[in-house]
């Protein structure tokens, strides 16, 4: 397939870009942050979002998609990045809505993916438990009980925990941290006795939150997908969410780059424009190309995810190593570049740094990619 | 069944058929390679008959226009035959600088007498040329250059000295920069000549590199006599033909270090010691991974690179990201190279190192990035070029 975007996801970009462009930009994101918003992201442009059909993307057309499919989510995601757009949509769009289009039965899938699509449902995945993503490491546990389960145990790092009406819980049904089999993905409601949702306040001043479980009781209907047998499943969930992520780190690594291009050109020291120096512009040309190493890597994991290839685990971790490594140069360089200005609030990239090492933490950093990276090349 | 599919069956069945067995694995090197020309020594009987196969196709120029015996395939036609000649594991045919820098420009650039008069025998591999770019004054200010061709009414008289010439000693014609105007802005006053290099006056000198080995040449011209006739395009006009073609030879330069049989990865599984299945040096494994990411996005980008070429508009500077961000990583690996084979990667000479086959690649590809435009001049191009960044 050529590594070009189609003329309907093309469209699909240039809407999305206009629309996040105008309603939720990085000052936007300021403002929400200034005023302590309660929800941290605006209700109005949540809901329009949804009506734009941005919702959409991953879900099957028998449910309400549009069948843009993880092309369409990374296309997305990259404007999101661009401008800083603060919304559950990445944690309940395209990480919940794939995982129950992936996992759940057909009844659950008719339940869940409707309100999901509009935006009424807002349904997040609990997998982390400390400060370092380690799917295989989870020890949250399900005990089995009459006609049910109860859930014990700790999430931490959930996006949009405190506004989700609805949570994907991944817990041990059997076996011990460290064990591929085992987990199980449970469907818990807010408000469920023994369920306690804390905000967590990060860098990025987006929604972040901690679950504390202290004998959750669900019945059997809770299980999405089979018990014992969730990683494999899990994990490709996540392997797509890995790309999409990766392509919000490249909107944020053009966005910041641009910003700083602009600056390196206006900006004037010893009477001439500092864009004139060939020490910045040697680092900005190397930076440059190494964007479009990450850009390229990307949209090729997003078509392998489409097409259920079964590289994508390894162009999943490329694509998110490569991003998080591009992101974290491009808001450095920015910094450096910038000088003192970069260092003030007032100057936004500073949001965008904040921003980008919570993408790059989410779902594995670059030293865990690399890890996996070697662990499935077999060296 | 789509064109495509009909042509993809077609293709496969026919390299099936006209493939030889021992044309079917990687070329070892340069020296391994078919270079065609008038004095070539083939390697093989079946080296020489897999040149004959694929020319007579215009497979060997597969884009190329039949008109000058060139395949005449779409870019689509183009990259399938490219994938069904990477599933046999098929050689490339013809190694040339014919083909790779010489033959676009003159497809964009020469008159239509010059194209008929050239060209096929780019094609057919019967004659090997040599490019005269670098001057001992004249290397990254390339513009600079002194080799001097006088106006003597039906021939120009070229003297001058180039330098780092590839193969000069083994090419029949060179492709040549040279300076008509030394009056006219540097960049004015550049014509671009093509001529034999049996012509008297022209003798050349091989420079034995750090490898050991010579692949490249000083070269003298000493009043040598071009016909008028072998002027591209108009005189003076030499500096745009001549970034035009270096497009291409960054591009050509940007993949040499792809296409390698086995990743640094499994080669350091075979070399370097291990423990339950993995590398036992977490370093090396982490580097490893490092450059393998790497590698794997610029390979992607390649891709992507062509399939935006192909969906409109030229690589461009594009050219430039990929030879600066290719060579530097075909350096890395071959430093990896070193690290995963030891102190066996260090042999000089011997059967057990295939005569230092690893050292010598590694000293041959600090090169990469010197040739062809060094990486700073390629940065140079990307921050003016493609960011805008200002000029001082």
């Amino acid at each position: 397939m050529a590594l070009v975007l189609n003329e309907e996801q093309q469209l699909l970009k240039d809407s999305a870009a206009g629309f996040l462009a105008e309603k939720a930009t990085v000052e936007h994101l300021r403002a929400l942050r200034d005023s302590r918003s309660e929800t941290g992201y605006d209700a109005d442009v949540w809901a329009e979002t949804a009506e734009m059909g941005f919702t959409a993307m991953v879900v099957d057309e028998a449910y309400g998609g549009v069948g843009f499919g993880m092309v369409g989510a990374g296309v997305v995601a990259e404007e999101m990045g661009k401008n800083l757009s603060a919304s559950p949509w990445f944690a309940s769009s395209v990480v919940a809505a794939d995982l129950i289009n992936s996992m759940a039965s057909d009844t659950q899938k008719e339940a869940l993916l409707g309100p999901i699509v509009e935006g009424s449902n807002i349904v997040t995945l609990a997998v982390d438990e400390g400060g370092h993503h380690d799917p295989e490491g989870i020890s949250a546990r399900a005990e089995k009980t009459d006609g049910g389960y109860k859930l014990y145990g700790l999430k931490s790092f959930v996006p949009d925990a405190h506004v989700a009406t609805q949570y994907l819980v991944v817990a041990r049904t059997s076996g011990s941290a460290g064990d591929k089999s085992g987990l199980t993905v449970f469907l818990l409601d807010r408000g469920t006795q023994g369920l306690i949702v804390d905000q967590s306040i990060m860098a990025d001043s987006r929604n972040w939150g901690r679950l504390t479980m202290e004998g959750v009781a669900v019945t059997s209907d809770a299980i999405i997908g089979s018990v014992d047998d969730a990683f494999t499943p899990l994990d490709k969930t996540l392997d797509k969410a890995r790309v999409v992520i990766a392509a919000e780190l490249l909107g944020i690594s053009r966005a910041c780059f641009a910003d700083t291009m602009e600056y390196l050109k206006d900006r004037k020291q010893f009477g001439v424009a500092i864009g004139t120096f060939q020490a910045l512009q040697h680092r900005a040309a190397h930076l440059f190309s190494d964007i479009e190493l990450a850009h390229s890597s990307i949209i090729k994991a997003l078509q392998a995810a489409d097409a259920d290839s079964p590289a994508l685990a390894t162009l999943a971790s490329v694509a998110k190593a490569k991003a998080c490594q591009v992101a974290e140069l491009a808001t450095n360089e920015a910094v450096q570049m910038f000088g003192g200005i970069g260092m003030t609030d007032e100057c936004n990239v500073g949001f965008y740094m904040k921003r980008a090492r919570i993408a790059q933490a989410l779902y594995g950093d670059y030293n865990f990619h690399a890890g996996r990276y070697a662990d499935l090349r077999g060296f | 069944m789509s064109d495509h599919e009909t042509f993809r069956q077609e293709t496969r069945a026919w390299l099936e058929g006209n493939c030889p067995q021992s044309m079917r694995s990687p070329i070892l090197g340069e020296d391994d390679a078919c270079w065609g020309g008038r004095g070539f020594v083939f390697k093989s009987d079946d080296q020489k008959l897999w040149l004959e196969r694929m020319a007579s196709r215009g497979w060997t120029t597969p884009t190329w226009p039949t008109a000058y015996g060139g395949g005449g395939l779409n870019k689509t036609e183009a990259k399938i035959l490219k994938e069904e000649m990477r599933k046999i594991k098929a050689r490339n045919p013809l190694n040339s600088f014919g083909i790779s820098m010489l033959g676009p420009m003159l497809l964009k650039y020469a008159s239509e007498e010059m194209k008929q008069q050239y060209l096929p025998d780019i094609v057919q591999g019967k004659i090997r040329w040599c490019q005269g770019y670098s001057e001992p004054g004249a290397g990254s200010d390339l513009a600079s250059l002194q080799t001097k061709a006088e106006d003597k009414g039906d021939h120009y008289l070229v003297n001058g000295q180039k330098v780092w010439t590839s193969y000069a000693d083994k090419a029949d014609w060179i492709f040549c920069l040279v300076r008509t105007d030394f009056d006219a802005a540097k960049h004015l006053g550049i014509s671009f000549l093509l001529f034999d290099m049996a012509s008297e006056g022209v003798s050349t000198k091989p420079i034995k590199l750090i490898s050991g080995n010579s692949p490249f040449c000083e070269t003298f011209m000493d009043d040598v006599k071009v016909p008028k006739g072998q002027l591209v395009g108009e005189a003076g006009q030499g500096w745009t033909y001549a970034k035009y073609l270096l497009t291409h030879e960054r591009e050509m330069i940007s993949e040499m270090g792809s296409g390698a049989a086995k990743s640094v990865g499994e080669i350091a599984m075979e070399l370097s010691p291990t423990s339950e299945g993995r590398l036992r040096d977490p370093i090396l494994r982490g580097q490893i991974a490092a450059h393998e990411i790497d590698y794997a996005s610029f390979v992607a980008t390649v891709e992507r690179v062509r399939d935006e070429a192909k969906a409109g508009g030229g690589v461009g500077a594009a050219s430039s990201t990929l030879k600066y961000y290719g060579t530097e990583l075909n350096k890395d690996r071959s430093e990896l190279m070193l690290k995963v084979g030891g102190s066996d990667a260090l042999e000089w000479e011997g059967q057990y190192s295939g005569e230092g086959k690893v050292a010598r690649t590694w000293l041959r590809t600090k090169a990469n990035s010197i040739e062809g435009g060094t990486s700073e001049v390629q940065l140079n191009i990307i921050s003016k070029r493609i960011l805008g960044l200002p000029s001082s």
